[in-house]
């Protein structure tokens, strides 16, 4: 295990938010202001401090490879959430971060990388494919398999629907409900992974989603014949500290905070199985 | 053009068939398209045709009366349409609306009920296939039961 990055606090920064948009109606984008804030990686994660109310972990969801203020992408599910949510342009926040492993994109060079996105899950893979696209010719086919639970719920549709326009990626989407007006697939994610034909000797996979979602996405990519060191999830516990200290997010032996949250699914499938962690 | 003889060898569901199987098959075989808009059938139709979508896509719908239609799965290319010509009372479950133009192998249930009956090793090859994509609905169903991107699953 690697000791805490020299870059991490317990002290927040000060911070201030640019920039913030409705993105669904409970998903928020804020951009920050945070000029002290380190270099981060696509799967890496702020801890965002509402003042008064507490401490969150939000992954990474901009382009890293190109913006310079960090952006967050917050669903409005609990107390702190929702009072991030609820911040606007020059409103304060504290800041602790970037924090745990991104995903590994050098793991995907050469390869068909696949992203497989469910619900609020596509927010910490959109920097990993913004990175794909920024080196778009050291990988093969980026492939973007993203699923939600209604048309309503989906992120960035502009985003998704100039991808699908262009010729970078193939861009397959679907959602578990809708009404006839939706033209799109209707069905789980699951589904999408046998329409976009794989090649499980060339891909490799990372997930982010529900972890039901991914134990499942997984196991699929598992039967294609996409070896389990290919396929990688990125976990989600209570975390506290985000530096491996307070063992809030500790599962078996690993913190979620520190060595992860992005797991080769090897590592994972053990953690995830035993209902006791 | 092609015969449905030749579509079966390439498509999925029969691609590894024995050919004398897929020979039998094909004799209760048609091809049939249907434009967008369309409906293929709907809730409560005899469930006389089971259908191999070649290209396009179809939406499996319910109508509830306060609800209005309502989606449950978008099915495409290489997918299996209907199962209810399988089993009695042979009733459609579902509304069939074609969203995008589709091209189908249509196959008389009657037909292929009574040649699976005379020949078993059939029958058994057929009902393996059907099994399988009742157990992949079923799971997807499970998953869209559980609502994994709800409220309580909040990331």
């Amino acid at each position: 295990m690697p000791p805490a990055e020299p870059t991490a606090t317990l002290v927040p920064r000060a911070a201030r938010v640019a920039r913030a948009w409705r993105e669904t109606h409970d998903t928020w984008s804020l951009e920050l202001e945070d000029p002290g804030a380190p270099p981060a990686r696509p799967g890496q994660f702020d801890m965002l401090y509402a003042f008064g109310v507490g401490e969150v972990p939000i992954s990474f969801s901009g382009d890293l490879t190109r913006v310079e203020r960090p952006i967050h992408t917050i669903r409005a599910v609990g107390a702190v959430t929702r009072a991030l949510c609820a911040l606007g342009p020059g409103d304060a926040l504290g800041v602790r971060g970037p924090f745990g492993a991104g995903w590994p994109l050098d793991a995907a060079r050469g390869r068909d990388l696949v992203i497989l996105a469910g619900g609020i899950g596509l927010a910490p893979l959109r920097p990993l494919l913004y990175a794909a696209l920024a080196e778009r010719a050291e990988f093969g086919r980026v492939v973007l398999l993203y699923g939600a639970r209604t048309p309503a719920d989906l992120l960035y549709p502009a985003e998704l629907e100039a991808w699908r326009r262009g010729a970078e990626v193939e861009v397959h989407v679907t959602v578990d409900a809708a009404t006839p007006e939706w033209p799109g697939e209707v069905g789980v994610v699951t589904s999408l992974i046998a329409r976009a034909e794989l090649d499980p000797t060339a891909s490799v996979a990372c997930v982010c989603g529900p972890e039901i979602m991914m134990t499942f996405c997984a196991r699929h990519l598992l039967d294609l014949g996409v070896p389990p060191e290919r396929v990688h999830v990125s976990l989600e516990r209570n975390m506290k500290c985000a530096l491996g200290w307070c063992g809030r997010c500790q599962l078996g032996s690993e913190f979620v905070c520190r060595d992860g949250p992005v797991f080769g699914y090897a590592r994972a499938t053990p953690l995830l199985a035993t209902r006791e962690l | 053009m092609r015969t449905i003889e030749e579509e079966l060898a390439e498509q999925g569901f029969t691609r590894d068939l024995r050919p004398e199987h897929r020979a039998l098959i094909a004799g209760c075989g048609s091809l049939r398209a249907f434009p967008a808009g369309s409906t293929i059938f709907r809730a409560g139709d005899p469930a006389d045709t089971f259908y191999l979508l070649r290209s396009g896509r179809v939406a499996l719908e319910v109508y509830g009366p306060s609800r209005g239609a309502l989606t449950v799965e978008t099915l495409g290319p290489g997918q299996v349409l209907g199962w209810s010509w399988l089993f009695e009372p042979y009733r459609c479950s579902f509304d069939a609306r074609v969203v995008s133009d589709a091209r189908t192998i249509a196959f008389d249930g009657a037909c292929l009920r009574g040649k699976a009956e005379a020949d078993h090793e059939l029958g058994y090859q057929l009902m393996r296939r059907m099994a399988r994509v009742f157990t992949q609905r079923l799971e997807a169903t499970r998953l869209q039961l559980l609502d994994v991107y709800g409220d309580h699953a909040a990331r």
